[in-house]
Parts: structure tokens; C-alpha cells; sequence
């Protein structure tokens, strides 16, 4: 293998890509945009429920329950009602999502000692923000019960007093584990497409046929196209690390340069598939198509970024091993949320290097230095 | 002749694609330091013979050596030692001039000391010496041409196979082109040519003529019209050249074949000794003056018409 070809191929490309502004800008402007895009859109967090509030009692006890509620900020109470059927109108209307019925003798009864029930209707078209919304009513109204048991100086009803604590992400911003997971799942998309186009686009204008007619060896071609992407790809790493720091203010509690390092053998995989890719396709059009199919649909189901693989049936569990993305969500998660050395993240990098040197030796025996 | 004076050698080598025979078990051989044309019309198999020789395609079956490496087994050693240039421009059009010889310089390892030197001295062949950061994709088609002979013999290759090298240039840059190969054939390259352009082929010392996938002439050009061309070939210059060939056509002589050539005829006959007299009396006969009427030396192109006619 000489050096000096890999180079010639490698400074050739930089001055394609340099020269055309198109994939200029998917190179560098895709990720950021993705990053905005996504980021903002993809929230898990329930905020600011739209609660209609039916308070028959009217006294002390169920004025603080409601002002309680609304002051975790979690609960907005959008009406009061003085009549069941309004909650219907309301629900139906979609004017609120959740309605807390309080009877009559709530504040007697807590005064007393009695267990008061609270009725709450939550539409559950939504499950997911259904269920989040349940959790706050549950930790809001068993912290309110307690409270209201201690001011009366009896001990608190529950036997098992369960104190939880949540690691790696204390305040539980979903945003904090989607945005390390989303670089994952972009970065998969982009390496790919950016060398996706690089093998077919030389043979749609031709001078694939001048350049498989001399010396140039097959991985000196390949090490070169690879090259010039492997920088893009470390540029766009970098720029969505400091997105995610500085904007959307992901904690960083690991290491930037093992950050690096690793993303660098993942970009190595997913750089080398879309050049398998390419040059499986032979045209730009359908090269980039296959790589965003190939890449984003696994990338984003069957990584653990949206949906935990331990809850997949056997067979997709089995699927998700030759996902890269999967080692990378793992690997970027772990760095910045845990804070993970590499010791802990071993198997990821193993398998993330087992498979992009599979891959680029397929790329390497697909490629043939022959016209059809 | 000794295996040592052999640049190229083939023997029964054909491709078919599917159904399609594209090469249909031709042989020939190429001396070192020779002009070789390969002449036949388009899709006669000129590019695919042209293409399993630089190692770019397999044949289908056949076999064959360039400078003594096997055109199946040795397709990386071969490209080592040739020069290929392919019909449709296969630089890059969005790099500079310059950046494509560097490129190609690089490719083809080039070393470090010659780089420079090779460099200039395909910008001057070229011409481009004043346009080297001109980006190629903005070049006439001449100059093109040039620059691609250029980066294909960088590396100063043994033998060079150029594929249609001239197509879509102007006369006076094909003129140039072929200056330029003749200094190389001097230099001692061997020179492996086709071409559809039949005045290009009388510049090759040797030719072979391919036609529907098999070569059905080789040989010098006289040797081709010396052997192929029993009859002769007059040059009519009659007034009005398209219905003197009306005429002649509807007489129905024997042996006789007529063709418009620029603005007179020309006629194969089987005895010139008969048939001037009988062609004078019936253009004559027609109202059609005619200035003047004399044998003439047959080209190529009227070898070329009467073995396709015959074959």
C-alpha cells in the first residue's frame, strides 16, 4: 500500500466536496439542523397539564392540594367546574387533559384522620403523557397526605417509606439521555450519506473508468475516499457535542477525548458502509436512498435510543447486535450521563470495531477494479 | 518474430453480453514501437476489445498477453505498464487542470524528482501551460483531449491504448493529437488505437478491421488496398455529382458500385478499360457533362465498404 496514492485520492475528494457547496452544506449544516430540529421536538417530559378542578369541599385541605399541584409546575388548572358534566365537556374538548374531582367532606375527613379520596380522570388517548401525569398526581397527593398527617402529629399510614433516588439524570430531563442518544442516530445517518455518493458518483460521470485503469489498489482507494469524511465526520461530532453542551445543556460528565476516540471508530463503520453502499449501487440517487433507509430505521428503532432493547421480543434483541448505532447510543449515553471510562464501556468498542472492520473488508472485496 | 517484439497478443479472445456477441474470437498481434489501428464502425467491438486489454473487463473466453502479462490472471500488472485513455473524457471535470495531473501523477507514483518535469511537460503538449488553474470542466474539447493523453502517459507507460481519441474534436486538434502520438511511437511506445475515422487509420503502420465483432482485414494500409482491392476505384467529376449516381445506379452494370465522395463519385469497377467509355456514353447519354474521369488510388474507406460488401 503507498501513502502517497491514499493521499493523492484524499486530497482530490477534499477538493471535490470543497468544491461543490451542496455537499458542503449536507456535510456540515445536516447534523446541526438535526440536531435543532430533533432536539427541540423530541421532549418526553409532561409539563404544564391542562387541569380542570371540580372542588365540592371548598376548604382548607383541598386548596392546598390544588395549589400544590399548580405550583409544581407540572399541573396548569385551566377552569373550575361546578357540575360532573362540565368535566365531560372539558375532556371531550380536549380543553384538559386531566380533572380532579374533590368531594365534599375531604378537608373534614383528613382533619380526622379518615383515608379522602380523590378522584382523578386523566384522558388517556395519550398514554404515555397519561401515565406520567398519573406518577405526578400519585408523588403529589402522597406527599400532600404525609404532610397533612404530620402536621397532626401522627406517624405517616405507609409501613415502607421507599426514599428514590435517581442517578445519572437527578432531575429526570428526558432531553438529557435523548440528546447524547439523537448525536448517535444522526451521526449514523450522515457518515454514511456523506460517502455514500463518493464510489457511485465516479462512475456516473465516468472517471471510475480512468482511475480502475491504473495501479491504484482497492484499499488505497477506499483509505482515501475515507479520509477526507473521517475529518467531516469528527467536525460534525464535535459541533453536536457542543450543541448539546452549550444549548441544550447536557451535562458532559465524562471525558471529551474518549468521546472522540470512540465516535472515531464508529464514524470508521458507518463511514465504510456507505461506501459498501456506493459501490453496490453505482448511481448517487439510489446510493443515498439505501443509506438513509439502512441507516436511520435502525438507527432509531432498534438502537435503544427510543425503545429499551430489553423490552424487544428475543428475535429483534437478536437484530439489534448488528445495529452500530446500538454501541454508539450505549457509548454516548454512558460518557455523558455516567460519565463511563472506557473500561466500562469495553463491549460496546469491541463490537463497534468488529464492525467496522467487517465492514470495510466487505467494501474491500465488493469493489472491483472491472467494468461489469 | 520473437515473443521479445510482442506488446500485445491475442488469440480467439470474445465477449459476449447475454445473447450479444460483442468480440467474436479475434487474434492479433502488436509489434513493440508500433502505430496499431483497430478501425471498424461503432459497436463493431472495438471499445470492449480495447477495455479486456487495460484489464477492465474479462473476456468471455480467448486468452492473451500485454508486455507478457496475461490479460486474465495479471490485469493489475498490466495496469502497471499501460497508458489507457477511454473514448468518453474521464477526467475530473471540477478540478484544475493542474490538480488532475497531480492527481494522476500521484496515482500512478510518479517520483518525487520527475513530478515537476513530467508536469510541465504535459502542460506544454497539452498547451494548457497558461491555463493550468483553469478548471478542467470549462476546456475545449481539443484541449481536453490532450490533457487526458496527458495524465494517461504520466507515468511514461510501454504501450498506450487510446479509445477513440479523436471523437468529437475539431480537424486541426486532431491533426495535433496525432503529431503527438507519432513522437511517442519514435520514443518507442506502442500504440494501440481505434478509431472510426477511416483518414486516421492511414497514420497507423498497422490496422485491423473489425467489423460485427470480428476482424475481417490486417495488415498496412497498402497491404489492405493492395490485396483487398482487385478492382479499381475511378473519381468522376461530373456537374451534377447526385444524379450522375442516379443515372449510373439505374444502368445496373455489372460489378459496378458507386458512391457520392464529397463532390464527385466514386465508382468500383472490374476493368477500368471497359467501363470508362460505357460510363462516359451513358452520363453523356443522360445530358450530364462530365470534366473529368480517371483511376484513382482506392483509401481506405473504399477497402473498407467493399470487404463489409463482400463479407
Amino acid at each position: 500500500m503507498k501513502p502517497l496514492r491514499i493521499k493523492a485520492i484524499a486530497h482530490k475528494e477534499l477538493i471535490q466536496i470543497w468544491r461543490d457547496p451542496l455537499s458542503l452544506a449536507m456535510a456540515f449544516m445536516m447534523p446541526v439542523m438535526l440536531l435543532f430540529i430533533f432536539g427541540y421536538a423530541i421532549t418526553l417530559d409532561v409539563n404544564d397539564l391542562k387541569t380542570v378542578v371540580y372542588d365540592r369541599d371548598r376548604g382548607s385541605a383541598s386548596r392546598e392540594l390544588i395549589d400544590g399541584m399548580s405550583a409544581s409546575g407540572y399541573f396548569t388548572v385551566v377552569g373550575e367546574v361546578h357540575d360532573q358534566r362540565e368535566i365531560d365537556r372539558y375532556l371531550d374538548s380536549g380543553e384538559a387533559l386531566v380533572a380532579v374531582s374533590i368531594q365534599e367532606d375531604f378537608s373534614k375527613k383528613l382533619h380526622k384522620g379518615i383515608p379522602a379520596p380523590l378522584q382523578v380522570i386523566v384522558d388517556g388517548s395519550d398514554s404515555n403523557t397519561a401515565t406520567i401525569a398519573l406518577g405526578y398526581i400519585n408523588a403529589l397527593s402522597e406527599g400532600y397526605a404525609s404532610r397533612v398527617a404530620g402536621m397532626r402529629g401522627a406517624r405517616p399510614l405507609p409501613i415502607v417509606d421507599p426514599r428514590i433516588r435517581v442517578w445519572y439524570n437527578p432531575d429526570l430531563k428526558s432531553r438529557n439521555f435523548i440528546i447524547p442518544g439523537l448525536i448517535a442516530i444522526i451521526m449514523a445517518v450522515i457518515a454514511a450519506l456523506l460517502t455514500s455518493l463518493t464510489v457511485a458518483r465516479e462512475w456516473e460521470r465516468g472517471t471510475m473508468e480512468q482511475l480502475i485503469a491504473t495501479p491504484v489498489r482497492v484499499p488505497e482507494l477506499i483509505i482515501g475516499k475515507l479520509l477526507p469524511y473521517f475529518g467531516i465526520g469528527f467536525v460534525d461530532v464535535l459541533l453536536s457535542v457542543l450543541l448539546a453542551v452549550f444549548l441544550f445543556g447536557v451535562p458532559l460528565k465524562g471525558s471529551i477525548f474518549l468521546l472522540m476516540f470512540l465516535s472515531g471508530i464508529f464514524l470508521f463503520g458507518g463511514l465504510s458502509l456507505g461506501i459498501l453502499i456506493s459501490i453496490g449501487a453505482k448511481s448517487q440517487l439510489v446510493a443515498s436512498q439505501i443509506s438513509m433507509v439502512a441507516t436511520f430505521l435502525p438507527a432509531f428503532l432498534l438502537s435503544g435510543f427510543m425503545f429499551a432493547i430489553a423490552n424487544m421480543p428475543k428475535a429483534l434483541r437478536v437484530i439489534t447486535y448488528g445495529v452500530p448505532a446500538r454501541y454508539f447510543v450505549a457509548i454516548l449515553k454512558g460518557i455523558f450521563l455516567k460519565g463511563s471510562t472506557l473500561r466500562l464501556l469495553v463491549m460496546e468498542t469491541a463490537l463497534l470495531s468488529v464492525f467496522g472492520l467487517v465492514v470495510f473488508a466487505i467494501a474491500n472485496r465488493k469493489f472491483r477494479k472491472r467494468i461489469g | 518474430m520473437s515473443s521479445g517484439d510482442i506488446a500485445v497478443a491475442v488469440r480467439g479472445l470474445r465477449r459476449t453480453f447475454g445473447d450479444f456477441v460483442a468480440v467474436d474470437s479475434i487474434s492479433l498481434e502488436v509489434k513493440k514501437g508500433e502505430v496499431f489501428g483497430f478501425l471498424g464502425p461503432n459497436g463493431a467491438g472495438k471499445s470492449t476489445t480495447i477495455k479486456m486489454l487495460c484489464g477492465l473487463l474479462l473476456p468471455t473466453s480467448g486468452e492473451g498477453t500485454v508486455g507478457g502479462k496475461d490479460i486474465v490472471r495479471e490485469t493489475e500488472e498490466i495496469k502497471k505498464n499501460i497508458g489507457y485513455m477511454s473514448q468518453r473524457f474521464s477526467l475530473y471535470e471540477d478540478l484544475t487542470v493542474g490538480q488532475n495531473i497531480d492527481f494522476f501523477s500521484g496515482i500512478y507514483g510518479v517520483a518525487k524528482g520527475r513530478k515537476n518535469e513530467r508536469k510541465e511537460w504535459v502542460l506544454e503538449m497539452a498547451g494548457l501551460q497558461d491555463r493550468r488553474s483553469a478548471l478542467t470542466g470549462t476546456l475545449p474539447g481539443g484541449y481536453k483531449q490532450r490533457l487526458a493523453l496527458g495524465c494517461a502517459i504520466l507515468h511514461e507507460p510501454p504501450v498506450l491504448f487510446l479509445d477513440e481519441p479523436t471523437s468529437g474534436v475539431d480537424p486541426i486538434s486532431r491533426r495535433n493529437f496525432w503529431d503527438r502520438i507519432y513522437d511517442m511511437s519514435h520514443a518507442g511506445t506502442t500504440v494501440f488505437v481505434t478509431t472510426h475515422y477511416m483518414d486516421e487509420a492511414e497514420y497507423c503502420d498497422r490496422l485491423a478491421l473489425i467489423y460485427r465483432g470480428q476482424i475481417i482485414a490486417g495488415g498496412s494500409s497498402a497491404d489492405l488496398k493492395e490485396r483487398y482491392m482487385k478492382r479499381q476505384v475511378l473519381e468522376i467529376d461530373a456537374e451534377e455529382p447526385v444524379e450522375a449516381l442516379e443515372v449510373i445506379s439505374r444502368a445496373g452494370l455489372d460489378g459496378v458500385d458507386a458512391a457520392v465522395f464529397g463532390s464527385s463519385l466514386h465508382v468500383v469497377v472490374a476493368d477500368e478499360k471497359v467501363a470508362v467509355p460505357e460510363l462516359t456514353r451513358i452520363l453523356d447519354a443522360a445530358g450530364i457533362g462530365v470534366r473529368k474521369i480517371e483511376t484513382i488510388l482506392p483509401s481506405l474507406e473504399d477497402v473498407f465498404v467493399t470487404l463489409i460488401e463482400t463479407s
